[in-house]
């Protein structure tokens, strides 16, 4: 008897694979140092005196812990750097990304309900033509598009970064459409039968239900807005318009060598809002790229 | 009538994107493949020249020597990151306590924003003040290449960025992770039956269950790798030491917008599109016998 129950948490376990749980803990462990340790020499680094940040053997723990860094970088204030306008930086890259992340939830949810929900001619061969655009690589259609802007002159101003957003896109079209297809047509046929619009429909009924999926949606562009560099760096021309991305890359290429603390200052706060947003959206975001990667 | 009238509901609900597509997708497509026929740097209207950019293109060394970088660059950190993405995500599969912790220390390098992720790589792998080489002096290796000068020496640039890219490879573990997640218990009961041992039911059972997983993310990987640009470009611009971390998109970029060769950057785009597309097909190609699809 107890032979029989001393075997059964053993079966269990090979089911899934460690049959020594201490090493598996122990290569967890050690992947989770090798993981964590960049940003802990990020953060610690953020903290020290310039000499203290430069010393070999490397100070562990900076002492005396220096906040001035961060100070510094979100005041502008740094003497031998001069004008570092973070706060600036943020706050563009705040207004980019509100107008895109409101832009992309907009439209993608018309398109995909129209691809979804609707019928009319031509729309099943625009959705493959769609798809298959999501193949061809932004550096084709960098040149023609911001000859366009030049054209428009967007050139200098965030237009170029937010206005295309509000055009929908094939990746989030797809996603969202997928999702659509999944709320039952009963639900919405009832709805057509009591005399509703279909943009009482859309409103009302399928946004409604398609709540996480549009969270997604807005979670990764904004993670996008927050990540891309080529894009302001092609349409961004004055430092005052700058993100946070585009405005740590021109910081780091004028002063890398030389101020290290600030600059670990500055990225941390460049990395500090995503990985706090990960935090409360967790569940979300796993979902979120397990469903479109293994949709995709 | 009613059918009309449903027509135009739809379209107006489509309006968005019928413009977008039009205006972002099919008129830089159309004009990309125009331009790349033409010498055109923007000052000047463009100037029809048939097929000079493309043999211009046969003939230029920094062409050749960045599609050689990119590839190369390729070549190491696409499996690389393909196999160490599928290890964690076997680790983070396994039942241990604390899981729910691993998984997002696992998870969160993947989510530094990528300039961020360049400048503080650039400090932990510095020479003379970087972190790894203050630990690496511990090592008493007597040589005067010891600690490597990382991204100072063009024999260890490209490496760093294998290792940088592997580090952030996050997305596609969370995505080997759903996978792993839906292989039916019952294969491993049965290949329990069968008396097989960790390493046999990896290679019969997880692997074979979850290779349409792996497909994606070898797709995924070659779109995304032969494009690398951030990370380099925020380390060297110009791609020192001696343009050994001077890639494909980085050279496209300087065509197109530091010396305004618009119609040069076209066809290397178009080139860049032909060659993702090949491999993709290969790719594709090569997978048909050892991809097996559920159902």
């Amino acid at each position: 008897m107890t032979a029989i129950q001393a075997n059964k948490p053993k079966k269990q376990r090979s089911l899934s694979g460690p049959r020594y749980p201490l090493l598996t803990h122990l290569v967890l462990i050690a992947v989770s140092v090798v993981m964590i340790f960049p940003l802990f020499w990020l953060v610690t680094t953020s903290l020290k005196t310039n000499p203290q940040a430069m010393r070999v053997p490397p100070v562990w723990i900076p002492h005396p812990i220096l906040w001035r860094n961060f100070y510094d970088a979100f005041t502008y204030q740094s003497k031998s750097l001069g004008y570092i306008p973070f706060l600036v930086y943020g706050r563009n890259t705040l207004i980019i990304s509100i107008l895109v992340v409101s832009g992309t939830v907009v439209s993608n949810s018309l398109v995909a309900y129209a691809f979804a929900r609707l019928k009319w001619p031509g729309r099943d061969l625009l959705f493959m033509i769609t798809l298959a655009t999501m193949m061809v690589p932004f550096p084709v259609l960098m040149v023609p598009t911001f000859i366009l802007f030049q054209r428009l002159h967007w050139i200098g101003t965030f237009r170029p970064l937010w206005v295309p957003a509000w055009f929908g896109g094939a990746f989030n079209i797809f996603l969202l459409r997928q999702f659509f297809m999944t709320i039952p047509q009963e639900l919405t046929e009832a709805a057509r039968i009591d005399g509703c619009s279909e943009w009482t429909i859309y409103r009302d009924i399928v946004l409604p239900l398609a709540r996480p999926a549009l969270a997604v949606v807005a979670l990764f562009t904004f993670m996008g807005v927050w990540n891309d560099f080529l894009g302001p760096l092609i349409y961004l021309t004055n430092q005052n318009t700058f993100t946070l991305s585009l405005g740590l890359q021109s910081y780091s290429s004028q002063n890398g060598g030389t101020e290290f603390g600030l600059l670990m200052a500055a990225s941390t706060m460049v990395i500090a809002p995503i990985i706090i947003l990960f935090f409360f959206t967790q569940k979300l975001f796993i979902q979120g790229i397990a469903v479109t990667g293994l949709k995709g | 009538m009613k059918k009309r009238r449903e027509t135009i509901t739809a379209l107006l609900f489509a309006s968005p994107w019928l413009l977008g597509f039009s205006i972002f997708l099919v008129y830089p497509l159309v004009a990309s493949i125009y331009f790349s026929f033409c010498n055109y740097s923007v000052l000047r209207p463009a100037v029809f020249t048939g097929m000079q950019n493309y043999t211009d293109l046969m003939h230029d060394k920094i062409f050749w020597l960045a599609l050689n970088n990119t590839l190369l660059y390729t070549v190491l950190a696409l499996p690389l990151g393909l196999i160490v993405s599928l290890g964690l995500a076997m680790l983070l599969n396994s039942k241990v306590k604390g899981m729910a912790l691993y998984r997002t220390i696992f998870f969160v390098p993947s989510l530094v924003p990528l300039v961020a992720l360049a400048v503080l790589m650039q400090f932990i792998f510095n020479g003379q003040y970087g972190i790894i080489n203050s630990i690496l002096r511990y090592i008493p290796i007597h040589s005067q290449s010891w600690p490597p000068n990382w991204l100072g020496d063009p024999a260890f640039s490209k490496i760093v960025l294998v290792l940088i890219s592997v580090w952030g490879a996050g997305n596609a573990m969370v995505i080997y992770l759903a996978g792993l997640q839906d292989v039916p218990q019952q294969l491993y009961e049965a290949a329990d039956l069968d008396g097989a041992g960790w390493w046999a039911k990896t290679i019969h059972v997880t692997l074979p269950t979850i290779s349409p997983v792996i497909l994606f993310n070898l797709i995924m990987g070659i779109i995304g790798t032969l494009q690398v640009f951030t990370v380099p470009y925020v380390i060297s611009p110009s791609g020192s030491p001696m343009r050994s971390i001077y890639f494909y998109a980085m050279y496209l970029y300087d065509n197109a917008f530091t010396f305004h060769n618009m119609g040069y950057a076209c066809a290397m785009g178009w080139i860049l599109f032909l060659i993702i597309l090949a491999l993709t097909l290969l790719a594709l190609r090569l997978s048909e016998r050892h991809v097996h699809y559920g159902n």
